[in-house]
């Protein structure tokens, strides 16, 4: 039997395995419903991690990525949906892309038929005038356009390349971006720095970026950054981490980022990491979501990059360390966000699904490898089989695919 | 966040309840529908993230394509994309299609207002439903069920961010500034720990007053009086932080916040977000005055250790990176 210490059972846990101590919420004597569903979440927790660390004494392996039963789960969806899926039904092309970034993070092979198969199916749902639409015959939309981008990207084929219709894309791009530099969703639709990021991403994959496309863009995003230090929606909502991940990946891919507070920024997302549970929340206050673990986590190498060119700071980073607690993350991603049946899933309790599948490998990929420009470090939690391919954190792709995509576009400047 | 993009469904079972309603009547059964040619979507023999559509989904969206196809601008056009919207209210060709059926056979906004807010209540984190309010509430002109709606909203989940973001556009928009400041406090009496009240809050004050001197020591005082009751609530720190911001002389001198810290320090506060707010404060000191550092140096790197080591060891790279990084800037 290994010694745990029960002295302070109470607030902190020494689980003698687990990389820190975790630390349960002070309430206080005042509680609240945030501090009433925070405490639930907790103990669910503990649960899962008092099981997890009995288990372990017999399997030192522990914890298991559950490779085989994820790629099942994820191949499957590749190709059926049930009908209980028909609420997902405007954002096929996002289905896609969730599962072949899944299958690509586990480096599991994509047959040819599948590859043709898709490269078919996101053809049906390129728009003539432009564009992705979630599925054949929607309008195009910046969300489905950039998850159809990716998904070709995966891919690695200059066949799957082919069928992005450039001009037109670049085309609709503009026809989503406001005079201020701020993007609609789609045309007449909403506007949010979803809309900017995916516009991005998008012309700057396929090589299609200009000044006219994104002028104000990155002095519309900086205004979208909180008192918090994380960045909204929109100017003057709540910080939230979706929303973080997708202005600082623009505002990098523009080259704008050293405008922001990178100082305040660093402070709120070095602050979204549990210290119980060891994943990230989405906002000050609510409570962990595996998906976060990407959202949250990928800040960090972005975060790392824009310090490490900082005279300032570059001396002070750690070229093997991310600024969060990778471990802790990857152990709420092991112990607690598997679903016995493949899949992971937000937080236990609740069912799995592709997106929650997607993110949280991706943040568990991000957690276990650091990448500077000279030198690295991996740090894989578990069985050294749960080790992930990279996934770049702009793009959320893979490194090989990001390359071999952006050699391809760069080398055939358009002609608009 | 890509909010809607994870409403996965809650099941892996198919419900077809809904094709036993008796009164139920399949678009190609309608006879005012004949002269319409359903468009089917065909996909390949290869299934790729293919959805096994109820016969009605199926039915419903045959006709809406054939519709959209040939820009039918019509009142059974639009009772369409109400029978598509309840099937999947995040289709936003279908409400985009919808707006523009509105607008060609002029609508009333009232009643278009009241559907929309039928969906709201079931769907209140849909990003469609929330854009669509917004543009009818833009064609009316009308904001006045606007911060009613969105209360009731936020009186079921006081986080929603769509709501929150909603109630913003109509308070900016509008300037119907007038109570909210009452009504973010009813919020934060309710739950002191809610972040979007806390935000609204700042909002509210950069919109209407500003950060003058006076207004900035009120919402000091306001801060620190939560801070003295629940001491380990990020959104309060939080709030005092962004507060400070617009003071001239950073996280030192303001009269409030030197009570505060004297206060935390007399009873022996051993809170995380204290700990790291007098770092902060050293770090100013240091930056501004040289002949601080000799003292300060090491109180800041002993307050980090203790962080790093002990307070919250879950942080440890960020507290020993800011420990690095005050070295290399104010050592010697």
């Amino acid at each position: 039997m290994s010694e745990r210490d029960y002295s302070e059972l109470e607030t902190n846990h020494q689980f003698s395995v687990l990389s820190v101590p975790r630390i349960h919420l002070d309430v206080e004597g005042i509680p609240t419903v945030t501090s009433d569903e925070q405490v639930k979440v907790e103990s669910t927790i503990e649960h899962l991690l008092e099981n997890f660390l009995e288990n372990h004494e017999l399997d030192s392996t522990l914890p298991l990525l559950s490779r085989l039963q994820i790629v099942d789960f994820v191949k499957h969806g590749l190709s059926r949906l049930s009908t209980s899926y028909e609420c997902l039904d405007a954002s096929r092309t996002w289905v896609c892309y969730w599962n072949l970034h899944s299958l690509e993070l586990l480096e599991a092979s994509i047959p040819d038929e599948t590859k043709e198969a898709v490269i078919s199916f996101l053809n049906l749902c390129q728009s003539p005038t432009g564009g992705f639409g979630g599925g054949p015959f929607q309008y195009s939309h910046l969300a489905p356009t950039y998850a159809a981008v990716n998904a070709l990207v995966i891919l690695q084929s200059d066949v799957a390349y082919k069928i992005i219709d450039r001009p037109n894309l670049y085309h609709f791009l503009m026809s989503c971006r406001n005079e201020d530099g701020a993007f609609a969703l789609h045309v007449g639709g909403e506007v949010d720095v979803r809309g900017t990021y995916c516009a991005v991403v998008v012309a700057k994959l396929t090589g299609i970026a200009d000044q006219k496309l994104f002028s104000g863009t990155s002095e519309w995003i900086l205004k979208c950054q909180t008192y918090e230090g994380g960045f909204a929606g929109t100017p003057n909502q709540e910080a939230h981490g979706g929303y973080t991940f997708c202005a600082l990946a623009a505002l990098t891919l523009l080259g704008q980022e050293s405008k922001c507070n990178i100082r305040c920024l660093l402070r709120w997302a070095s602050n979204r990491q549990m210290k119980f549970e060891g994943g990230f929340q989405g906002r000050t206050n609510k409570l962990v979501d595996g998906c976060y673990s990407f959202w949250q986590g990928a800040l960090f190498p972005l975060l790392h990059f824009h310090l490490a060119k900082s005279d300032q700071y570059s001396e002070a980073l750690d070229v093997e360390r991310w600024l969060f607690n990778q471990e802790a993350l990857q152990e709420y991603l092991l112990v607690c966000c598997q679903h016995p049946f493949g899949g992971l899933l937000d937080k236990p309790g609740r069912p799995r699904d592709f997106y929650h599948t997607c993110y949280g490998l991706s943040g568990l990929s991000i957690a276990q490898h650091v990448n500077g420009v000279v030198s690295g470090r991996t740090s894989v939690v578990g069985s050294p089989n749960n080790e992930l391919a990279l996934t770049h954190p702009v793009y959320n792709l893979g490194v090989n695919a990001v390359m071999r995509a952006l050699n391809y576009f760069n080398s055939k400047p358009l002609r608009t | 966040m890509a909010g809607e993009e994870s409403k996965e469904p809650l099941s892996d079972s198919s419900d077809e309840c809904s094709d036993q309603e008796p009164t139920w009547i399949y678009y190609r059964d309608r006879p005012e529908w004949n002269d319409v040619v359903p468009v089917e979507l065909n996909e390949g023999p290869f299934p790729v993230v293919s959805i096994a559509y109820s016969e009605r989904f199926k039915d419903i969206f045959n006709y809406f394509r054939a519709i959209v196809l040939k820009n039918e601008i019509s009142e059974r056009a639009f009772e369409l994309t109400s029978d598509a919207l309840e099937l999947n209210p995040a289709n936003y060709t279908v409400w985009q299609y919808r707006r523009t059926v509105l607008k060609g056979l002029e609508k009333n906004i009232q009643k278009e207002l009241s559907f929309v807010r039928r969906i709201i209540e079931d769907h209140p984190k849909n990003y469609q439903v929330w854009h669509h309010r917004r543009v009818l509430v833009e064609w009316s002109g009308d904001p006045s069920s606007e911060l009613r709606l969105t209360e009731i909203v936020l009186a079921q989940d006081a986080k929603n961010y769509h709501a929150w973001q909603h109630r913003q556009w109509v308070l900016d928009t509008f300037k119907l500034f007038d109570h909210e400041l009452e009504f973010v406090e009813r919020l934060l009496e309710d739950d002191i720990r809610n972040n979007s009240a806390w935000n609204q809050r700042y909002f509210v004050v950069k919109q209407t007053s500003g950060f003058s001197e006076d207004i900035i020591s009120r919402e000091l005082t306001f801060s620190v009086n939560s801070i003295k009751k629940v001491c380990n609530n990020e959104s309060a720190w939080n709030y005092l932080r962004g507060v400070l911001a617009h003071y001239t002389t950073g996280l030192n001198g303001h009269p409030v916040v030197e009570e505060l810290c004297q206060f935390l320090d007399e009873n022996n506060s051993e809170s995380p977000y204290y700990f790291a707010f007098l770092v902060d404060r050293m770090e100013e000191l240091m930056q501004s005055d040289a002949s601080k550092r000799q003292v300060l140096l090491p109180k800041a790197d002993g307050i980090l250790q203790v962080l790093a080591t002990k307070m919250d060891p879950i942080r440890r790279e960020y507290w020993l990176f800011l420990s690095r990084y005050l070295n290399s800037q104010f050592a010697n």
